[in-house]
């Protein structure tokens, strides 16, 4: 088949809402745009261990330090479950670590934020895992098949940590002075970031085209920021947290709130490299890959070996 | 001492050095050589909190003193936590880390196997828990110390240089105080100083097994059950302790 009777098939199977396999011809457009997805899920999983991983020793209570190391250990799993997805469409977990070292892969902007308070655990938790969920229960729907199949396997660890971290920020405004102030801080630093997870304005996103196409997105950027925010601004309310935006309120005659305008400034400047801990995560993720290289070097000297004797 | 005060010693450094390796191991949070290792670690990492906090929720009942499990593993000062001294040797790089474990692991697959039938059902409940677990984190340090033991010329040195400097601090483990020797009477703890022979032999087994010299030194240092402990120890609670220690009011 020529190039143009491959696009035609799969453009009909996708009208058809079936699901696009790894063994399934694909226009190579469609693979190198999931891939750059995929791989990008995978290592916002794992850079997002680090601002979380920060409070891991000081945790203040077993029990929490326990649900703090098992979320961790969760996002881990999932950036596993995301680059068998990616390796799928032929590159491997090396190329695509690679690929972030050299900056030719993102990762998600949320996590060059710092987690400076014992409450960022909870903002973590609540805000950012809730925005992600929102993202990825459309995704569940996503045209192709592995990434579908990750995304529902991921869907019901992340409502955990949602409410795990939601729990953590009501027991806060429950407590102490001190403790009311840290949430509200936490609450502060991670509310117009978690918007920001969302991208651009729709008006200002004009690369998503294909996507839509090829039904990889399902939802556009402001329907889903809007969902999130409906369903956030509720759950301040009833522990008592202000959200930061004094252009918050609720639009009657659109059932929805309007929120004040997003500092898209801010935003760009961290995508190319200037947020608070851009450096510090990517050299972090470097120093341990490199520092491990040993290790990975003698786990497959053993297994050369292994083989030989068998 | 009674009977009631050495089984709640007994628990402490039952507990603590639980509570202290599991901190160690929770250092190598998004620090693994490799994803799938990274969360293996957090995963012991893991078993250890929930044994810690099994142990240290039995002592505070066992005290009578109203005191949480939280109470007694965030609000002690250094010199009342009776870890053995190995649990809280700095978690170094990896082959110090897999030797460390399979030097404790191995410890404890013998000690739990114990008490198991300790006549204390409440420690053999916990025991039971535990033994599962050990099983598992023995498991995985002894096959990564034959990868690094015999996979490259730098990864057999690395483990070879691990197991050199820990040595000293194995010896602590098979000590018997006053507190543990009423326990061994009353068929609760275990006779720590007879499962030294069997130690030996199970670790020589995996490390010549990973062509790794066993140690000639003799000299042992100790203390942790006097709670005299290494300088390390101050700095580990230091951060385990911060934020109950700057929030005394605070419920977490
Ligand atoms: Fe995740
Ligand atoms: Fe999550």
């Amino acid at each position: 088949m020529d190039a143009i009777a491959i696009e035609n098939a799969f453009q009909e199977k996708i009208d058809k809402d079936l699901n696009i396999e790894p063994k399934d011809q694909m226009p190579e457009k469609y693979r190198l745009h999931l891939i750059r997805q995929i791989s990008q899920h995978a290592h916002s999983e794992v850079i997002g261990m680090q601002p979380e991983g920060n409070w891991i020793t000081r945790a203040p209570s077993l029990r929490s330090k326990q649900i703090l190391l098992a979320k961790i250990q969760d996002e881990g799993g999932h950036g596993l479950y995301l680059y068998s997805a990616a390796e799928t469409l032929g590159i491997s977990r090396e190329e695509m670590i690679e690929q972030l070292h050299s900056g030719k892969a993102k990762y998600s902007n949320i996590f060059n934020y710092p987690s400076l308070n014992w409450a960022d655990i909870g903002a973590i938790g609540w805000l950012v895992d809730g925005a992600a969920i929102v993202n990825q229960v459309s995704l569940q729907r996503t045209s192709y098949g592995p990434y579908a199949r990750a995304m529902v396997r991921i869907c019901k660890e992340e409502s955990f940590h949602q409410r795990q971290g939601y729990e953590i920020m009501a027991n806060m405004m429950k407590g102490t002075n001190e403790q009311k102030a840290m949430a509200q801080d936490a609450m502060n630093r991670w509310w117009w970031p978690s918007l920001m997870m969302f991208g651009p304005h729709d008006s200002d996103s004009p690369n998503s085209g294909n996507a839509f196409k090829w039904k990889i997105k399902r939802q556009s950027n402001d329907v889903l920021r809007q969902r999130f925010i409906d369903k956030t601004v509720q759950q301040a309310e009833v522990i008592g947290l202000s959200i930061p935006d004094k252009d918050l309120k609720w639009n009657e005659e659109k059932q929805c709130y309007d929120h004040g305008e997003i500092n898209w400034e801010e935003f760009n400047q961290v995508i190319n490299g200037n947020g608070p801990c851009n450096k510090q995560r990517m050299a972090h993720h470097i120093k341990y890959h490199n520092e491990g290289a040993w290790v990975r070097e003698a786990a497959a000297a053993y297994q050369k070996h292994i083989n030989e004797l068998n | 001492m009674t009977k009631q005060e050495a089984l709640y010693q007994y628990l402490l450094q039952l507990g603590d050095n639980a509570l202290i390796q599991s901190h160690r191991l929770s250092e190598w949070c998004s620090k693994g050589p490799i994803l799938e290792e990274d969360l293996a670690l957090t995963n012991i990492a893991l078993d250890y909190i929930g044994r810690a906090q099994n142990l240290l929720h039995y002592a505070g009942e066992v005290e009578g003193k109203g005191q949480s499990a939280d109470q007694l593993a965030y609000r002690r000062p250094e010199h009342q936590y009776y870890n053995n001294l190995i649990a809280e040797m700095p978690k170094g790089d990896f082959a110090f880390t897999i030797a460390k474990q399979l030097l404790i692991s191995t410890y404890e697959l013998l000690l739990y196997t114990e008490l198991c039938h300790s006549k204390d059902e409440t420690l053999a409940g916990i025991a039971g828990k535990a033994i599962k677990e050990v099983r598992y984190h023995w498991t995985h340090s002894r096959d990564w110390c034959y990868r690094l033991g015999k996979g490259t010329v730098l990864s057999n040195e690395l483990l070879q240089q691990a197991v050199n400097d820990l040595w000293m601090y194995t010896g602590e483990q098979f000590e018997m105080g006053a507190e543990e020797e009423l326990m061994l009477k009353e068929v609760i703890g275990c006779d720590n100083k007879a499962l030294q022979n069997k130690w030996l032999e199970m670790v020589e087994t995996v490390l010549s097994d990973s062509n790794i010299k066993i140690p000639t030194a003799t000299y042992n240092q100790s203390g942790g059950r006097k709670g005299i402990h290494t300088e390390n120890m101050g700095h580990i609670l230091s951060e385990m302790q911060y934020l109950q220690r700057a929030y005394p009011e605070a419920i977490w």
